[in-house]
């Protein structure tokens, strides 16, 4: 049972697509193993910058001889007199078997000829050679290119490929490239072609010995690198970013850390400052003291093994020096131009091409953030119209500044930082100022669903305000987002604006929030190409139906049933859609429950038949002289609980309310026991049709039960 | 502690190393294109040379202006106009990485003393509707070339494609001098005298001088006016050697007419569209709603001349011999890995 290697030699594969692509590579391996009845035991990958590389243990060298049965002409065509005619002969040479081997088998249609045939295996080598470039050739890059033929392509081009079963190569051939035993080492490090003997851990040895370390190895010498740089200053620590860190493990073969220094008067700057350019301009890590203070030092990982000169970290600092002093420079020329000023240069920056200026954009989002104070207020939540206003009118200044034009990953966080520093108005008390850099601040919040909410109602506002602005332009234009597809981040802004109202608890219900921001496009030039009106709804109803189901089950950790259920219901309103689900999935581990959720599927595979065969339910249901007993009992029930039902409901108190609908078991199981719904008589059917219905709506006003899983809940 | 070598090259010497260099390696030295181009990319020596199947190597300096970078000179790392040396080696060869590496040793640079990591980065430009896949260069932390593997050019397909190597001159050169300004970069240094003269006392006026026009007496009008001009003249250009493609048969007259059509001087009103844009553009002149038509207008003109001067290279007989030099090719040492046998 040989072992098995694969590598892929490439260019330097971008960071970003290692993981993905190598996991792909390992499926796809594993898929052709078993599809090729190879075997495999344990497939592991192997993948760095420069390759990707799987190995597995115990392959089949051959595939395993397979019989086969082969069902010919039937026997009266095949014998003639006792003697196998044409057809006899033909079938035996077909089969590559002797006409005497040829056996008979009886089958319902008679008696057939069958002759037993066996199919060589095929040796693992050469099914591999044969099958391996074409799992190659489709892994998914999210950006590929092509170097020799426009029909080869690869992330980067491939340079040199290993493919081995033992200490045998596998013939195999990709993009022009034989497949031999010699992989490569470290670009700088090792400078000499690296010998594989045989697959296995043989593979992993050599490329060690050449200085080229796996995934998971990288990683522990990074942490422990930069642990130990750490250390050098007393009560330091480096700030764990796990983005960050994934990226290191995966810009480098083999890793070490060197800490750098920069001079403390650079402190002076907002630490998002520091910390953006640091992070994601040079992929440092920051250090911070025992409180959390920024420390003037970094940690940059390095693609060799040590800098025993200092070289690498003095051009590392000179590199930070300048980003720093460059972020300092465009920090001083912006206060020269207050945020205020910079709002008319808003009509310069092009929000969308259709959807005009960013100038136009604060105006509607203005617009917007009135309303849903208005909405709020009406509901009994106050938030400062005048913060929002303000903040709402200077949210998109920053992107005329010298700092976010540089580091757009600041915008938002720029302008929050100059409002909190200038001047917005004089008469304003310091309060109120800071409220609005605050807002202003976190309005892009959250970014994704890690990401925290903002810290303030008016900020909230804000943030729902200008995303929804922004969903509600783009699909009034029909750029919806689909599949991989979605250039507008659309879905995570619409993910936030879900996110913010269930956080800060917002009374808002989505679908009077779009129509809102819709309208805020009302007679601009935008209009001429919007789609129509029922179509928006339509579509945004969807979208964000999808992005509450998100939420609920991705965020908040509710069962696929439970969450079907509850926006079976509603979907409209998250703050709501929220408390449901919580009622639902405490109520959904009693048995009464499971019982109505059957019952509920019941009524509805009933009203569905009886709608099929044109028999309509009686316009509202009553008791009948000549009603069964337990059909009586259902009304009274649905008479008497109902109300009840309808109060808690309309308090908000789903807890009460469901419990209280669970004692509809024993009435809802009894009825269905005794009675039968779909009789002759025209009165009695439409009546307990009537019957059914009502209570399937009494039942469906917090979550659709019909939607529950009842088999295999504990 | 100083940088590599305690001798560090001029800037006039590291752009004759790396000419040196690449010269050795079969390109053909070319000088810097004498229109105003936003980048090497946009001489024709890259935008028209990469199209088509004829192999080319070359190597120039190009300076590259960018109104809108402009700082009046105080920014230590910001310039109006830098320099890069570009390299476009079509096709690439097999060890095209291993090569630019090589060069680095050739300036001086001790990779094993150094961080050097190929961080992804691909490339676009609209208004050529151009594109490649390629990584910036990170040498201890500092990003000092762009390495792109072209994929289309002025919306067309390559066929072989080819690497572009762009040199950024004056932040290796400050990386080499370990200096922080780049008008403290020494240029030049008097072997007599053992004078120097700075990057500020060769650049500095330039960019003071231009970025006063640029940002605040560049007539609107009148650049507008240039660049429709210019526009309408490579328009005109354009439509001629469409009536020539279109029309009669395939005689040897009417050959001879495509291949001597100026498709070259309309690329250069192309480039000087290119240049009126990023002046007006400096000058905050191009309004939201503009901006988008006004690129999709210069890249109308590069994707033009881009399908004519296909067409002409097709045509023609092609009087310039562009050969690959097979004996120069056996000058560049083979990677002791290039080819993997079995």
């Amino acid at each position: 049972m040989p072992d098995f290697l694969l590598e892929i030699g490439c260019e330097e594969i971008p960071a970003r697509m290692i993981d993905a692509a190598s996991q792909e590579l390992r499926e796809r391996v594993g898929a052709l193993l078993v599809r090729e009845r190879l075997g495999g035991d344990a497939i592991t990958t192997f993948e760095t910058p420069r390759r990707l590389s799987i190995l597995a243990s115990g392959i089949a060298s051959t595939q395993e001889d397979v019989s086969e049965q082969v069902t010919g002409p039937s026997a009266h065509v095949a014998y003639k007199d006792g003697q196998p005619t044409q057809a006899a002969h033909a079938f035996a040479k077909k089969a590559g078997v002797d006409v005497s081997q040829l056996e008979r088998v009886s089958t319902p249609k008679g008696e057939y000829l069958v002759a037993k045939v066996t199919r060589k295996g095929r040796s693992a080598a050469e099914i591999l050679a044969d099958s391996l470039p074409k799992e190659i050739a489709t892994i998914y890059w999210p950006k590929n290119m092509y170097w020799r033929k426009p029909n080869e392509r690869f992330v980067r081009p491939v340079r040199w490929l290993v493919a081995m079963l033992d200490g045998q190569t596998i013939p195999l051939e990709f993009d022009g490239i034989p497949a031999g035993s010699q992989s490569r080492g470290h670009r700088i490090l090792t400078d000499v072609a690296v010998n594989i003997s045989r697959a296995g851990s043989a593979y992993v040895d050599a490329l060690r010995s050449a200085k080229v370390l796996g995934r998971a190895e990288r990683e522990q010498q990074i942490r422990k690198a930069l642990d130990a740089a750490t250390r050098t200053i007393p009560g330091a620590q480096w700030r764990e970013d796990r983005s960050l860190l994934e990226t290191v493990v995966n810009l480098t073969e083999f890793p070490s850390a060197i800490l750098g220094a920069f001079d403390s008067q650079f402190l002076a700057l907002p630490e998002e400052v520091l910390v953006t350019v640091m992070r994601d301009h040079q992929k440092y890590f920051a250090i911070q003291d025992a409180n959390g203070k920024l420390l003037p030092h970094f940690l940059a990982v390095l693609n060799t093994d040590s800098d025993p000169q200092g070289l690498i970290r003095h051009g590392n600092e000179r590199v930070l020096r300048a980003r720093f002093n460059d972020a300092r420079f465009f920090w001083e020329t912006d206060q020269k131009k207050s945020l205020l000023e910079r709002l008319e240069s808003l009509k310069h920056v092009t929000f969308q091409k259709d959807l005009g200026s960013y100038y136009e954009k604060t105006q509607r989002v203005q617009r917007l953030c009135s309303w849903l104070n208005e909405q709020l207020k009406q509901r009994g939540i106050i938030v400062r119209p005048g913060v929002v206003h303000k903040a709402a009118c200077l949210a998109k200044t920053d992107l005329t500044t010298e700092l976010v034009k540089e580091f757009t990953e600041l915008q938002g966080i720029v302008g929050g930082l100059y409002a909190r520093v200038q001047q917005l108005d004089t008469t304003l008390p310091e309060a109120t100022r800071l409220a609005i850099a605050d807002a202003i601040y976190d309005h892009y919040k959250p970014e994704s669903t890690d990401d925290s909410v903002p810290r303030s109602l008016e900020g909230a506002v804000l943030s729902i305000g200008d995303k929804a602005d922004t969903i509600a332009g783009m699909f009034a234009l029909g750029l919806v987002p689909s599949g991989s597809k979605d250039p507008f981040a659309l879905r995570r802004q619409a993910n936030g604006i879900v996110k913010v109202i269930a956080e800060k608890k917002l009374p808002l219900h989505l679908r009077e929030l779009m129509q809102d921001a819709r309208t805020g496009y009302h007679k601009s030039q935008a209009e001429k190409k919007f789609v129509d009106d029922r179509k928006y709804l339509e579509s945004i109803e969807t979208f964000f139906r999808e992005r509450l189901d998100f939420y609920l089950r991705d965020v908040c950790g509710y069962a696929y049933d439970v969450v079907k259920a509850v926006l079976g219901a509603d979907s409209d309103d998250v703050v709501d859609a929220l408390a449901r689900a919580e009622a639902v999935k405490r109520v959904l581990h009693m048995p009464e429950f499971q019982a109505i959720g059957a019952a509920c599927k019941r009524m509805r595979n009933i009203l569905r038949q009886a709608e099929e065969k044109g028999n309509a339910p009686a316009v509202s249901a009553e008791p009948l002289p000549d009603s069964a007993q337990e059909e009586k009992n259902l009304f009274t029930y649905l008479q008497q609980s109902g109300a009840n039902v309808e109060d808690y409901r309309k308090r908000k108190e789903y807890l009460p309310a469901l419990q209280l609908l669970a004692t509809a078991r024993e009435p809802v199981d009894k009825f269905f026991d005794k009675v039968m719904v779909m009789v002759e008589d025209q009165r009695v059917r439409a009546n307990r049709l009537a019957l059914l219905r009502m209570l399937l709506k009494e039942f469906s006003t917090i979550a659709d039960f019909s939607e529950i899983v009842t088999e295999g809940k504990s | 502690m100083k940088s590599t070598s305690s001798n560090p090259l001029t800037f006039q010497e590291l752009i004759l190393r790396l000419q040196a260099f690449w010269a050795e390696r079969g390109c053909v030295l070319q000088q810097p294109y004498d229109t105003e181009v936003g980048a090497g990319t946009m001489a024709p020596e890259t935008f028209l040379r990469v199209l088509g199947p004829q192999p080319y190597k070359v190597a120039y300096v190009q300076p590259s202006r960018r109104p809108a970078d402009g700082r009046y000179g105080e920014n230590p790392n910001r310039l109006f106009k830098h320099m890069q040396l570009q390299v476009i080696l079509k096709p690439p060869p097999e060890n095209v990485q291993e090569l630019y590496l090589e060069s680095l040793g050739a300036i001086g640079i001790d990779l094993r003393q150094h961080d050097i990591k190929f961080e992804e980065d691909n490339w676009e430009a609209p208004t050529l509707s151009a594109w490649g896949v390629g990584w910036q260069v990170m040498l201890d932390g500092l990003e000092i070339t762009q390495f792109t593997y072209f994929q289309q050019c002025g919306g067309i397909d390559l066929l072989p494609i080819c690497a572009e190597l762009t040199y950024g001159l004056e932040r290796i050169a400050a990386f080499l001098q370990d200096v922080d300004s780049i008008y403290d970069i020494v240029w030049a240094r008097d072997s007599e005298t053992g004078k120097a003269v700075k990057y500020g006392d060769v650049r500095l006026a330039d960019e003071l001088q231009f970025s006063v026009y640029n940002f605040e007496l560049a007539d609107v009008e009148k650049t507008w006016k240039h660049f429709e001009l210019c526009e309408a003249e490579c328009r005109r250009l354009l439509e001629s050697y469409a009536g020539l493609a279109g029309d009669k048969g395939n005689t040897d007259g009417f050959a001879r007419e495509k291949s001597r059509f100026p498709l070259l001087a309309a690329y250069d009103l192309c480039l000087k569209c290119s240049h009126a844009f990023n002046i007006l553009d400096a000058r905050g002149a191009i309004s939201v709603t503009e901006r988008v038509g006004v690129i999709a207008r210069v890249r109308a003109l590069a994707v033009g001349i881009a399908k004519a001067w296909v067409d002409q290279q097709r045509t023609g007989p092609d009087e310039r011999s562009t050969q690959a030099e097979p004996a120069s090719e056996k000058k560049i040492k083979k990677e002791a890995l290039s080819s993997v046998g079995s």
